[in-house]
């Protein structure tokens, strides 16, 4: 076990130089950073070049590169071009993306499961056809079509939820945007659990455990669960990267200033430390999130043993 | 293992594959093939004949457009702004004037060429990398797997959004992001795909019979592991739908004077609870449209794999 996390974490490094050398090297060709810090004005030539040597922006690409994963390294993400620390950007923003994406974690584990366990116990019955039905059609709508209708609904005519989210995003506030975030991926999970739970259900250990009298109730947590779960919580598991950085349109139409924000601005007004710095730690937190559930794997099923 | 997996499928399973054997020995047989099998099995889903029909229909509209469409889906008319339906404008204007219907129907283009144009990069880029990587395996499949991994470890929107902006908005930036950032998945599902399918028996038979490296995966290994990339293709032009559409609301995929359904979305957001026309018809195309490659993705992957159903 001790040698496999050690093969990961190494075939991680490949992977994370790789992916922040592209959005390092995307964002600098996006334009040149020291006009965008101008704005309309012509820059001072003379001052343009202190910003330049400052910034390191006379150097080749990949010396930048290689000075800004230094820096990176020791805790430093650099200043926004407005002045502003990076990591506080980073202290603003994280953990309200953080409560956003586990409430909508919350949402998927509680309807996604309850919902694909209902179905997939009840296979070809009209329950399980109307479920999947509705998981494809979830499927189909846009967050930013889900988001106004219930936003509106909601926030405005029933008037239940603030519309809006306060910048300090308290977990009540961001229940109705989490189960925004969390639509699509709370259709696949009740797919994945339905699927896993119907095929499990016809196992040889199932059929034991009934034949040898067990209730049902005690069959279907204790034995069929507990085995169907492992792929949905590996799906989760993942799920948390990719929620942390797709809550683009979520965070814009609630007006919610987590990282999705923060992102979105830096990208429009060119502010490459910025985007670097936050692309980075979402980077770093995907591939930690995909090594935890490799290792979850393990300790969830037994037969699963890494050389 | 072979034997344990064929009596699995049961009966109907075992004779599509001895039926592809067949093929792939000699002359298609006068039975029913494994394409007729599967063609048979997609076509009894309700749900699947629902899905081609409205992707027919989308096909249709977009082609048609001009024919279709009741006005210039360009043309202000500013004495009529933010009409009602009616039965010069079937639904609504917008704050400039526009007449929605004919916008619409134009914004089916878009969502057309945007979807197939990435997607079909995507499988591009992802079965020349997928193939190669599963069929070599080794150095070139660690090499190009961790490229994978790199373009997978990145949220599809963002890095669109940068792509978009070195290359300025318009459809083609918006293709190439999507594709770019799609080709990962392809791969994968392919390279897995044909590892199980490059240790068949046939594949031994038509090395030993002297056939070269791309003929074998090109008649050989491909028609058999692209099965497991079909219907996901079918679902992801969905999902491209989805993100061009999610682009133009964010306001940075095709330009704003555009018919397209994201733009017409985002510019109806001030007018909601007032003009609930405004999002609500774009929206409908968008999910109609959505649902329908859903639907065929779903009905593909139950009539490919009638076991998973």
């Amino acid at each position: 076990m001790g040698r496999y996390v050690i093969r990961r974490l190494l075939q991680m490094v490949p992977v994370f130089i790789g992916s922040t050398f592209l959005i390092f090297f995307m964002v600098y060709a996006l334009g040149d950073p020291v006009a965008a810090l101008f704005g309309d004005k012509a820059p001072d030539p003379a001052t343009a070049a202190r910003i330049r040597r400052e910034l390191y922006l006379d150097e080749p690409l990949w010396k930048q590169y290689g000075h800004y994963m230094g820096q990176i390294l020791s805790g430093d993400f650099g200043t926004a071009f407005n002045g502003q620390k990076v990591t506080e950007l980073m202290a603003d923003a994280f953990p309200v993306t953080l409560r956003l994406t586990l409430v909508a974690i919350l949402f998927e584990i509680v309807i996604g499961i309850t919902l694909g366990v209902l179905s997939g116990l009840r296979r070809g019955r009209s329950v399980d056809t109307s479920v999947l039905l509705l998981t494809l059609i979830v499927v189909s709508i846009p967050t930013f079509v889900s988001g106004y209708v219930l936003q509106y609904l909601f926030g405005v005519k029933w008037g239940i939820v603030s519309p809006s989210v306060s910048p300090e995003a308290p977990f009540d506030e961001l229940l109705l945007p989490g189960i925004v975030l969390a639509l699509t991926s709370l259709a696949y999970v009740t797919r994945l659990s339905r699927t896993s739970i119907a095929e499990n259900s016809r196992a040889d250990y199932v059929r034991t455990a009934v034949a040898k009298g067990l209730p049902r109730r005690r069959v279907v947590t204790r034995h069929l669960l507990r085995n169907s779960l492992i792929p949905v919580v590996t799906f989760i598991g993942t799920d948390v990267g990719a929620l942390m950085g797709g809550a683009i349109v979520t965070e814009r139409i609630f007006n919610i200033h987590g990282v999705g924000f923060q992102l979105y601005q830096g990208i429009l007004r060119q502010n490459s430390p910025t985007v670097v710095g936050f692309v980075t730690i979402l980077v770093i937190v995907f591939l930690l999130a995909n090594l935890f559930v490799d290792l979850l794997y393990a300790v969830l099923d037994p037969r699963i043993r890494y050389a | 293992m072979t034997e344990l997996t064929k009596s699995d499928q049961g009966p109907d399973a075992a004779t599509a594959q001895s039926a592809v054997a067949n093929n792939t020995a000699e002359p298609a047989p006068a039975r029913i093939t494994q394409w007729g099998e599967i063609r048979h099995r997609f076509m009894a889903n309700r749900l699947a004949v629902v899905g081609l029909v409205l992707v027919a229909l989308l096909f249709a509209i977009a082609a048609a457009a001009p024919l279709i469409a009741t006005h210039d889906p360009y043309a202000q008319d500013l004495t009529n702004t933010l009409a009602d339906p009616s039965g010069d404008h079937w639904f609504g204007t917008d704050a400039l004037g526009r007449d929605q219907f004919s916008r619409i129907i134009y914004g089916s283009r878009i969502a057309v060429v945007v979807g197939l144009a990435s997607i079909f990069l995507a499988c591009l880029i992802g079965c020349v990398l997928g193939a190669l990587s599963g069929y070599f395996g080794k150095a070139i499949d660690s090499a190009i797997m961790r490229v994978a991994d790199i373009f997978f470890a990145f949220p599809l929107l963002i890095g669109a959004i940068v792509i978009i902006l070195v290359m300025g908005r318009g459809v083609l930036p918006v293709i190439i992001s999507l594709g770019v950032f799609s080709w990962a998945t392809v791969a994968r599902l392919l390279r897995s795909s044909i590892l199980s399918v490059r240790e068949m028996d046939y594949v031994t038979a038509a090395r030993a019979l002297g056939a070269g490296t791309s003929r074998i995966i090109l008649r050989h290994i491909m028609p058999n592991s692209i099965a497991a990339v079909m219907s996901y293709v079918s679902f992801s032009v969905g999902t491209a739908v989805v993100a061009e559409a999610s682009l133009s609301f964010l306001g940075i995929g095709v330009s704003p004077e555009v018919p397209e359904w994201g733009n017409m979305i985002s510019s109806a957001r001030d007018f909601l609870g007032v003009k609930d026309f405004l999002w609500a018809y774009p929206s409908a195309a968008i999910v109609l449209t959505v649902l329908g490659f859903v639907f065929v993705g779903d009905g593909l992957r139950d009539a490919l794999d009638p076991k998973l159903r």
